[in-house]
């Protein structure tokens, strides 16, 4: 479904990905794990252009989405995003959060977007909160609708950056749980995270970082018992304690 | 004869009223097409274009490195020597007043923008949204509202700073104020009622300004 070719990026002198190549097939749930610094955020912001690669290839669904000759933006519509500071717009409703881009972009009427947007509200309980703004929400409570307004759109991808790490302890939970119900619901993500214990449960490959190159990869199991890169042993030791 | 010299203000009062008008016009014009050509500037300076950056970064540099006045007198003796077409003083002094506007407008909107979050931004473009898009759903409505102080404030100063139009014979209520000043041989009752005039009219604005902005600031209930 993604297909990356030998992906580079450098900021300035700072060689942040280096030749990364990966294959991600539909329905996969990637895990992306690695120290701060690896280039774990830069290679997920790689695959929908928020960062632009140096040089390489990404190929989605046989469209490049690095030839410049491509609309970006169409491409961008297949992969949802959700960030770690939730980025939703604060001088919109949540409704309106959800539905700016299934109108302005895709082209639906208020009245099938909102038609949407209840049904996915519903889906994470929140439904009674359509009408306020995002400053009245709790961080789990506006995680949660940045994933359900990136849902929106329909995306074949959804990538993750580090979704539950600016969040309060007790709302991670929350948030969790609802990517798990999309990963069981067969949707392709990948997700930079620090919960192993979402990895484990939900992951269907484990991808270990480190300076900017792949060092290890294999299901959660084979990785998390049994790694083979002695810096992934020494990650996984660190953070498993 | 005191200051409120009401035999003073039934013979002249025409003159004040005159001049209201002028100073109303030029200062209306200037602020809406300032902020036209600022909002231009600083779309320009914002932009990843060389060209347009260059250009927008040098006009703004040189006219707030100018007085206004040598400004005034570049437009008004300068620009009639380029036009095909003949413009009327007051339409040569509301240029120049829009064009120095336009610099410091353009400083204020550029700030505002990048006031706003990258995430705003990037966060639109995710969802599939084109940059034009981002800017006028997401960035711009964000940027108003924190910049309406500041753009409130540098319409405040136009209408005041307006009154330089009277050197190049514009019957704003400076010159009439001067006027009367030579007519009457009293140099300070006109001046003083000038002063209450320019002070009615921004006070006036700036309480409007300030209704406008808790309205916005009504929308987003906490803040």
């Amino acid at each position: 479904m993604i297909n990356i070719i030998n992906l580079n990026k450098k900021f300035g002198e700072l060689h942040v990905l280096k030749d990364i190549n990966q294959t991600i097939e539909e329905g996969e749930v990637v895990v992306v794990i690695g120290p701060s610094g690896s280039g774990k955020s830069t290679f997920l912001r790689c695959l929908n252009l928020l960062e632009e690669p140096t040089s390489g290839e990404i190929i989605l669904e046989g469209v490049s989405i690095t030839d410049k000759h491509n609309d970006v933006n169409r491409q961008r519509e297949k992969m949802g995003m959700v960030f770690q500071q939730f980025n939703l717009f604060p001088h919109k409703t949540v409704l309106e959060n959800i539905t700016l881009a299934p109108v302005q972009v895709k082209g639906l009427t208020k009245e099938e977007a909102d038609r949407k947007a209840m049904t996915l509200l519903r889906r994470i309980g929140l439904e009674e909160k359509a009408n306020t703004y995002p400053n009245q929400l709790s961080g789990g409570q506006k995680q949660r609708i940045a994933i359900i307004r990136a849902l929106a759109m329909e995306p074949d991808v959804m990538l993750f950056d580090e979704p539950t790490s600016a969040l309060d302890p007790e709302m991670v939970g929350e948030v969790l749980e609802v990517m798990k119900e999309l990963a069981r619901d067969g949707m392709t993500m990948v997700v930079v995270t620090h919960e192993m214990g979402f990895a484990k449960e939900v992951g269907s490959r484990v991808i270990f970082m480190d300076e900017g190159r792949i060092m290890e990869e294999g299901t959660p199991k084979d990785l998390f018992a049994n790694p083979q890169n002695p810096r992934t042993q020494d990650f996984l030791r660190k953070i498993l304690v | 004869m005191g200051i409120f010299d009401l035999e003073f203000i039934a013979q002249y009062y025409k003159y004040f009223l005159r001049g209201t008008g002028v100073t109303l016009s030029v200062s209306f014009f200037g602020v809406v097409f300032g902020t036209m050509v600022g909002v231009i500037l600083s779309l320009m300076k914002l932009s990843n274009n060389k060209l347009a950056k260059g250009l927008s970064t040098a006009y703004i540099e040189l006219v707030r490195g100018t007085p206004l006045l040598v400004q005034l007198f570049i437009v008004y003796y300068g620009f009639p020597m380029f036009l095909p077409f003949e413009m009327s003083r007051i339409a040569l002094g509301t240029v120049a007043v829009l064009l120095n506007s336009a610099a410091y407008v353009a400083e204020i909107i550029r700030a505002g923008i990048l006031s706003i979050d990258r995430g705003q931004m990037e966060a639109a473009r995710s969802l599939g949204m084109t940059h034009s898009m981002a800017m006028r759903f997401i960035i711009i409505p964000q940027a108003f509202k924190n910049i309406l102080p500041a753009l409130g404030n540098e319409f405040i100063v136009l209408i005041k700073e307006s009154a330089i139009i009277s050197v190049i014979g514009i019957h704003d209520i400076m010159y009439n104020a001067d006027t009367l000043r030579g007519i009457t041989y009293r140099p300070f009752i006109p001046l003083f009622y000038a002063a209450i005039l320019y002070f009615i009219i921004t006070f006036t604005l700036s309480k409007l300004l300030g209704i406008f902005e808790r309205r916005l600031r009504a929308g987003d209930q906490y803040n």
